[in-house]
């Protein structure tokens, strides 16, 4: 496995370097280091001058990839591709280009992220799978039909639908949460209790319908009509046995995600007043701060391929029969 | 089961659901509301609550130059000069200094002449400083027993200790000097502060120029050798001079400015000149603090009525009243024509009131609106989606607040802002520009055509002022009713204006060439509307535009791109028509004539000038340059006045509208009055917590009732549940029995 595993990570490396060369090739398309100079300089007027010493300041006056002034390795190296995707294969993130310290403002805001992230994965996984279980139960029943519209109703209505009557509903209506705000340790827990809640809601729809079709899949299983005819109750059955193997088709779904939560969600932050990273990248985009693009655009990309590992690991650990060569 | 680890016994679901249980309890049973964002104490103490939408990018008083900052900024730094708070139209006082500036005329020689000389080469201003002025306690002036700077040359160990400027052990003040206002001007001269003003500057204050460009040389050398970045590397300004800004001792300096600019008082109200301590800068250099983000970027050092606590641009940010501040107190006289005789409730009374102020970030409106309802929020501005909610407006078309907003004893302030939004045409095109007499009938064809009435009201629920000239209300040279008015677009009819007909406007587009808006070809005149509006919310605006235009039987083609593109089109002079806005930087009219003067036309400075329209009138550029050192007076107001007669015929711009903000604040909000140009205004602001607090309890206990149907029907749907189950258990059974049976 630890063979596999250094594959995958060296495997990593292009894939990285195609990540930071297209985020950096799409970036300049759309921005001129001008341009950014003129947005982080905030004049009414900005002079020739303003902006050449913005851009020597920050490192933009050098060429993108290829430096037609440099002799030798220097003209790739002494560009603006190179020197700033280096440092980001050590994770030294640098500053924004407003001049905050990147790494410091990603590890300040992934708790909050992580805050409303974590309880709303482990509450909807734990909840749409209870309710699957619940729903594959009694399938076929009126009440199978009843959730399963029910189901479908939810998936088809916006998030933000959900967040704003929450919101009216559970804050301004009935007074119980706070509309929106955070706030550290135990004082938090009144502000994370909506936000929690309404992920968990709007995540149902989708998640009891994708794990009740695997739960019915199981079900007609040879291995559950010998659970059966042993005399196993339903719920034993079910929780004991059609769980266990149901587990691994939602695990490729499931485990992919665990990394990447700390990312945060945009909309859901910025309703409920969560100081994470949900609008972190989109800012940047917005305030065309390519030191943050760049940053957690590579910070995604290496989430997302741990997760793809994590994955793969978490395989051989569900399922015996599965080996990592 | 939950393993508690630390006394190695197993929490059985029982005990968690205790645990549970009890903080939910405690959670209940709190004396605050349930909703409550803010702890008790913070609510019965005066704190204001507030919110912003953006967080600030920079606090560096020489860097910031955006309201969302100087929201916060202005409360903590003092430079020489203020705004009086409630006098109209908009004076000018002394906040740290004891009087406003003396100033006195020289000579090439440096000889004092008379304000009416014809020899006039340079302002002198001389500022006396109040004494025994304090800075907000801080490390940075923290001494050892040796006189050294205890906190200026951190070691690894100590800055493990440190997260935030709260954290070190000790702080201290100083007294506020001359030599800081000189520092802070030295600081903005360094171009690798990248102060927004500095090229502002340099044409006027003498020295300046050469001192910038020496220092910031010397600057990019020590950069260069020592390899450091420019956030860490201390440059000592004190050992280079501003031939034109002097120290003269303790509590005195003077700022030469090459001619005659009476406007550089107004800058002198902003935070641009505000003192920097060069402690304080030193100690911000250093690595390990700049790693943590504490810049003087991001932790400010003033001697304002409030110091920044806490520093969190993604959440929060809290000021704390300054225990230092100098004696500072409410106007007693200047009120407001109109205004509320209340506001010199407080007159004469020590500053500040609030103790302290909470910032929280809120990026939607919805939250921010309901959480103001609640009382959450101490005042809020009024957004589109919450209008209607908040504000009726009646026949005479007079905005009041809606009888759910009265109930609460929620009041409001309306101020029409020094800002014009206008459409520009771009006097460089050959078909919308020129000063011919048909190009100019052309655009004052349009101008009558594009219906600004109607747009404040569809777009701005009839927040604005249609504007006549460049000149908004409250700045000197702006004239209103009948002697204001732009006769080229409006006439005077029984005490209103009224907009010039269609018919009218179509004559004046046959005259200009194009009868029913048809070219010699007979095709119809197509004009291009740059915009950088290109999301879906923009659609409607723009289809108004397109029917405005088609009213003179003109195709509007709109040319949408992204805002770094629509820029490059204006500064190369691209465009046709686009628009635009422009905010005042002081109150005086040359801050927004200077928007039509040629010599700032973008296509005359290479793209850096203010005058996007690129109109260039010899008239009106000789005009300009007389008036805008005048003081204010008959004759100043007679040359405006003509200036902006021959705008109004020329029409670069079809004039917009000034846009009208509205303010709604709770009853325990006392001393709220607009003001525009002010910033540090939060320390004349008072708080009635006792009464806040009661109204937040009252608009705001728990419906209970709902909580108790849900436990209700959980607790009912058991019993069912569980005879369905036992059912389908049966069921199954007796299917497999059955199945079974069919297989023997």
């Amino acid at each position: 496995m630890f063979a596999y595993i250094v594959r995958r990570l060296l495997f990593a490396v292009p894939i990285l370097i195609g990540v930071n060369v297209i985020t950096f090739a799409l970036f300049f398309m759309v921005n001129t280091p001008d341009d950014m100079a003129r947005a982080q300089l905030g004049a009414k007027q900005t002079t020739p001058e303003m902006i050449q010493s913005w851009k020597q300041d920050h490192g933009y006056d050098k060429p993108l990839f290829f430096n037609h002034n440099s002799t030798g390795l220097d003209k790739v190296s002494d560009t603006l591709f190179v020197q700033e995707s280096l440092k980001l294969f050590t994770f030294d993130f640098g500053q924004s280009d407003s001049g905050r310290q990147i790494s410091s403002d990603i590890y300040e805001r992934m708790w909050p992220s992580l805050a409303i992230a974590l309880p709303t994965f482990i509450i909807g996984l734990v909840t749409n799978i209870a309710i699957a279980l619940l729903i594959v139960l009694f399938r076929g029943s009126t009440l199978d039909s009843i959730t399963m519209g029910v189901a479908v109703a939810i998936m088809s209505i916006s998030g933000l639908f959900y967040i704003i009557a929450g919101q009216v509903l559970f804050s301004k209506t009935w007074h119980w949460v706070p509309i929106s705000g955070y706030a550290d340790g135990i004082e938090g827990i009144k502000f994370l209790i909506l936000p929690v809640f309404i992920g968990v809601f709007a995540g149902i729809g989708a998640g009891v319908r994708w794990y009740r079709s695997i739960f019915l899949e199981e079900i007609t299983k040879d291995y559950v009509r010998t659970a059966r005819a042993k005399g196993l109750s339903e719920i034993k059955v079910l929780f004991g046995h059609v769980l266990q193997n149901g587990l691994l088709p939602i695990l490729t779904g499931v485990v992919v995600v665990i990394p990447t939560l700390f990312m945060g969600s945009l909309i859901m932050e910025s309703f409920f007043g969560i100081p994470g990273l949900g609008s972190y990248t989109i800012d940047a985009i917005q305030s065309q701060d390519f030191g943050i693009v760049k940053a957690m655009v590579f910070l995604g990309s290496v989430l997302y391929i741990i997760g793809l590992i994590l994955t793969d690991i978490s395989y051989t650990y569900f399922d015996p029969r599965v080996k990592l060569s | 089961m939950l393993i508690n680890k630390r006394k190695n016994v197993i929490l059985k679901p029982i005990n968690f659901m205790a645990l549970l249980c009890m903080v939910f309890a405690s959670f209940f049973a709190s004396a605050n509301n349930w909703n409550s964002p803010y702890t008790q104490q913070q609510i019965k103490q005066e704190t204001l609550f507030s919110a912003f939408s953006s967080p600030p990018k920079h606090l560096d008083p020489v860097v910031s130059y955006n309201s969302n900052e100087w929201a916060i900024l202005s409360q903590i730094y003092e430079p020489p000069l203020q705004y009086h708070y409630l006098q109209r139209p908009y004076t000018i006082e002394p906040l740290t200094l004891t009087d406003l500036p003396q100033t006195q005329y020289l000579d090439k020689k440096g000889n004092v002449v008379s304000k009416q000389s014809n020899n006039i080469e340079f302002t002198e201003y001389l500022f006396e400083l109040k004494k025994n002025i304090q800075y907000q306690n801080h490390p940075a002036f923290v001494k050892d027993s040796a006189n050294n700077y205890k906190y200026h040359q951190l070691l690894s160990l100590q800055l493990e200790q440190i997260s935030n400027i709260n954290d070190f052990q000790e702080a201290a003040t100083r007294e506020l000097i001359a030599a800081d206002y000189v520092y802070a001007i030295k600081r903005m001269a360094l171009r690798q502060n990248h102060s927004p003003i500095l090229d502002s500057m340099l044409p006027y204050i003498e020295g300046l120029e050469g001192f910038s460009k020496i220092v910031s040389k010397q600057f990019q050398n020590e950069l260069k050798a020592s390899g450091a970045q420019s956030k860490t590397l201390y440059f000592n300004l004190n050992n280079y001079n501003i031939s034109g800004v002097q120290v003269i001792d303790k509590y005195h300096f003077k700022i030469r400015i090459k001619g005659v600019y009476p406007q550089f008082l107004y800058w002198l109200t902003m935070n641009f000149f505000a003192p920097v301590p060069w402690e304080a800068d030193k100690f911000y250099k250093q690595p390990g603090l700049v790693e943590k983000n504490l810049t003087l970027d991001t932790s400010p050092v003033g001697t304002g009525a409030y110091y920044l606590a806490e520093n969190n641009p993604n959440k929060r940010m809290r000021l704390v009243a300054n225990p230092n501040y100098h004696p500072a107190f409410y106007p007693t006289s200047g009120l407001a024509e109109g205004a509320d005789k209340a506001l010199l409730d407080d007159a004469g009374k020590q500053l500040p009131f609030i103790k302290e102020v909470v910032y929280t970030l809120e990026k939607e409106s919805v939250p921010l609106w309901n959480k103001f309802l609640q009382g959450y929020y101490d005042a809020s501005g009024v957004s589109s989606d919450s209008f209607d909610q908040a504000v009726s407006i009646s026949g005479a078309g007079n905005m009041n607040l809606t009888e759910q907003m009265r109930e609460k004893g929620i009041q409001f302030l309306s101020q029409i802002e020094p800002t014009i939004y206008y459409f520009g045409f771009n006097m460089a095109d050959p078909i919308v520009g020129g000063y011919s007499e048909k190009q100019q009938k052309l655009r004052q064809a349009i101008s009558i055509a594009v219906n600004f009435e109607e747009y404040i009201s569809i777009f701005m629920n009839g927040r604005g002022l249609t504007a006549q000239g460049p000149i908004p209300p409250g700045i000197f040279g702006y004239e209103e009713a009948e002697k204001g008015i732009n006769s080229v677009v409006y006439n005077w009819k029984s005490n209103h204006l009224q907009r010039k007909s269609i018919e009218y406007a179509k004559q004046l587009l046959a005259q200009a060439g194009y009868p029913g808006g048809r070219t010699k070809d007979g095709e119809a005149l197509s004009l291009y509307y740059d915009t950088a509006a290109t999301g879906p919310d923009s659609q409607s605006e723009l289809n108004w535009y397109r029917k405005q235009f088609a009213k003179l039987g003109i195709n509007l083609i709109i040319r949408a791109t992204d805002y770094n593109r629509f820029q490059d089109k204006i500064r190369g002079a691209k465009g046709q028509m686009f628009s635009w806005g422009w905010n005042a930087d002081y109150p005086d009219p040359e801050n927004f004539l200077f928007l039509l003067y040629g010599g700032n036309a973008t296509i005359n400075t290479n793209g850096g000038g203010v005058n996007s329209a690129n109109y260039d009138n010899p008239e009106f550029n000789r005009l300009f340059e007389q008036m805008k050192t005048m003081s204010n007076g008959p004759e100043r107001l007679a040359i405006i006045k003509k200036m902006v007669t021959i705008a109004q015929q020329d029409a670069p711009w079809i004039w917009g509208f000034h846009p009208k903000s509205l303010a709604l604040y709770h009853s325990w909000y006392k001393n709220v009055w607009p003001n525009a140009l002010a910033n540090n205004t939060t320390k004349y602001k008072r708080i009635d917590a006792q009464e806040r607090y009661n109204k937040q309890q009252s608009w705001n206990s728990p419906v209970i009732w709902p909580l108790i149907l849900v436990v209700f029907i959980l607790f009912i749907s058991i019993w069912p549940l569980k005879r369905a189950y036992q059912q389908r258990q049966k069921t199954v059974i007796a299917s497999q029995e059955a199945s079974k049976g069919e297989q023997k």
